[in-house]
């Protein structure tokens, strides 16, 4: 589904990235963690083209995402970036209609309206559409922004640290609806996660990432383990199981 | 082997515009009915009120007058809004960073190396034509150039601007110094808002200018909407946001050099009526945003002209006026801004 090859980002002479190469299989949700500075949110911004890479190449689907067209490339990824400042003032439904310009280049159908729709009621947002984002807390502006993610209706959907700002609870009902949104929509969900634990929680997959290389991959149970965790955060850790799923705890 | 990409869906026409954007209550076309219907009022006025001897005698003269309103409220308008959307802030305009320090340079150095008799003799449309392209090379080559060393940083974009347009202006009053006093009075004629002396023979060119700018961003209100989001916020949803970057930047040149050619330039104005037209358009969209701070343009000018004309008999203050507020706005929104909510 993602084909990661050979890629790298260097800013002057300084590598903040790779070159790493990896392979992101169809549906499910892959988690990227890794320490500080480690280049998750490079790659992700790579994999969705805000970012050009130094050297190599990513392909989406079979197509490579610096030479496809960017509209065309719209209809088949969308990206969220962590910071998302506005100055224009919107309300939620405006900003999740958003989500269907690479569709209908800004002239809603009844189609889109419906997608818009659908997008708002599975981020629970019905009683907020009509609001302003900014009279919204910043829980309720996260949700908003992934609604229109989700409207954008693309089979690959990376979002870069959609938890921050958000308190344990919505943390938890995000990961549950875009637990959803892969279960039931089958979308292909790469996230950038702070959270060691909402990852092995929620995720199919976790690719750790670490002084801009790639330290592990594989499934949760592969990577949830001491020794693992130990050489990718450079941390002493401990990974418990609880009712049958992996806890890491940071040793003090 | 490349998937085949999803296709557009096609553009069908009926429910296009109607879309639930507007809240119930905003409604954005009667907001526009309402400011367009004062502005135009406001304009008749300016044509009719107050005609001493034959009509056909005032007509020409207060027609020109019109039209300077309609070219300057068109150009820093549309400049204002679309410099805002597409460098994702609302303070700075174009005149603050620089473009009309561009243009304020140029006269000055013209004057400097030609002499102002050189100035004064050739006043007319070829003068006007070669100082716009030279404004639209200059800037074009200036924020390109800034945009590629800055990596695509619109603060750093913005904030060179600001030191360069400082830098023009520093220029510009050393060369003034230097000039003899017949040479700079006829720059001075040349610099400072004249809207009460448009050249009338400039105006078909420029409304002409104007509404071919004006096509082309029409033509992209969908996407400058989308580029409201941001650089990221944009690419994410496929809007190439360089490129409305620079077609948008050119617009604003084309835009300014003209205004600021016929009717000399303004700083806040721009500013006034971008801000107000936030305020008051009732959408986001450019569709509704820019004919409402076009309207709330020529409704400030008109309205302005009507009452320092007829009422304290000082026509020639309008764009002072205009200035003093647009400035207190500015600080105003400026200070108020910095207020924790």
């Amino acid at each position: 589904m993602i084909a990661i090859e050979q890629v790298s980002k260097r800013y002057a002479e300084h590598v903040v990235l790779g070159p790493v190469s990896s392979e992101v299989p169809a549906g499910g949700i892959t988690a990227l963690v890794g320490p500080n500075g480690a280049g998750k949110s490079t790659l992700l911004s790579v994999i969705g083209r805000l970012l050009d890479p130094s050297a190599g190449s990513v392909r989406v689907m079979g197509h490579d995402v610096q030479a496809t067209k960017s509209a065309d490339l719209a209809r088949i990824v969308s990206i969220l970036r962590q910071e998302n400042r506005l100055e224009a003032r919107l309300t939620v439904r405006e900003l999740v209609a958003f989500g269907r310009f690479p569709w209908s280049g800004g002239r809603l159908t009844f189609g889109d309206q419906q997608h818009i729709d659908r997008a708002i009621r599975f981020l629970h947002l019905e009683d907020l559409a009509d609001r302003q984002l900014d009279a919204l807390s910043g829980g309720q502006r996260q949700r908003a922004f992934v609604a229109m993610v989700l409207a954008q209706d693309t089979e690959v959907v990376l979002l870069d640290e959609p938890l921050a700002s958000l308190d344990p609870k919505h943390a938890v009902a995000m990961m549950r609806e875009l637990r959803a949104a892969a279960d039931d929509l089958g979308r292909t969900i790469v996230i950038v996660l702070h959270d060691l634990n909402m990852a092995a929680a929620f995720a199919d997959r976790i690719l750790a990432l670490k002084d801009g290389q790639i330290c592990v991959e594989g499934t949760v149970d592969e990577v949830m383990q001491d020794a693992v965790l130990e050489r990718v955060f450079d941390t002493p850790v401990r990974v418990h199981r609880i009712d049958d799923r992996p806890f890491a705890v940071f040793t003090p | 082997m490349p998937d085949a990409l999803p296709p557009r869906a096609p553009a069908p026409r009926a429910l296009s515009d109607r879309a639930p954007s507007a809240p119930t209550g905003t409604r954005p076309a009667l907001r526009l009915a309402i400011v367009w219907s004062l502005a135009l009022a406001a304009l008749v006025a300016v044509l009719l009120v107050d005609v001493r001897g034959p009509l056909e005698l005032a007509m020409p003269r207060r027609a020109t007058l019109v039209g300077g309103i309609l070219v300057a409220s068109f150009a820093h308008a549309v400049a204002t809004v679309i410099f805002h959307t597409v460098t994702s802030n609302r303070i700075l305009t174009p005149s603050i960073i620089g473009f009309d320090s561009m243009y304020t340079l140029m006269q000055t150095l013209t004057v400097f190396v030609f002499g102002g008799s050189a100035i004064a003799a050739t006043d007319g449309l070829p003068k006007l034509l070669a100082q716009t392209a030279l404004m639209v090379i200059a800037a074009t080559a200036l924020y390109t150039w800034l945009l590629d060393r800055s990596g695509g940083g619109v603060l750093t974009l913005l904030l060179v601007g600001v030191v360069i347009g400082l830098a023009f202006d520093s220029v510009s009053s050393f060369v003034q110094r230097i000039l003899s006093p017949t040479d700079y009075d006829l720059l001075s004629l040349e610099l400072f808002g004249r809207l009460s002396s448009v050249q009338p023979d400039h105006l078909p060119l420029a409304l002409a200018v104007c509404g071919a700018v004006g096509a082309v961003v029409w033509m992209r209100r969908r996407r400058l909407d989308v580029v409201l989001l941001g650089r990221d916020g944009a690419t994410a949803l496929g809007v190439d946001h360089r490129r409305e970057l620079i077609v948008a930047l050119i617009c604003v040149s084309v835009l300014v050099a003209f205004a600021t050619a016929l009717a000399g330039p303004m700083t806040f104005f721009g500013f006034l009526v971008a801000t107000l037209a936030y305020r008051l358009a009732g959408s986001h969209k450019h569709a509704h945003v820019l004919p409402m701070a076009v309207g709330l343009g020529v409704l400030a000018l008109a309205g302005a002209q009507l009452v320092m004309r007829h009422v304290f008999d000082a026509a020639g203050l309008v764009t002072v006026i205009i200035e003093v507020v647009g400035g207190i706005a500015f600080l105003a929104l400026l200070l108020g801004r910095r207020r924790p909510k």
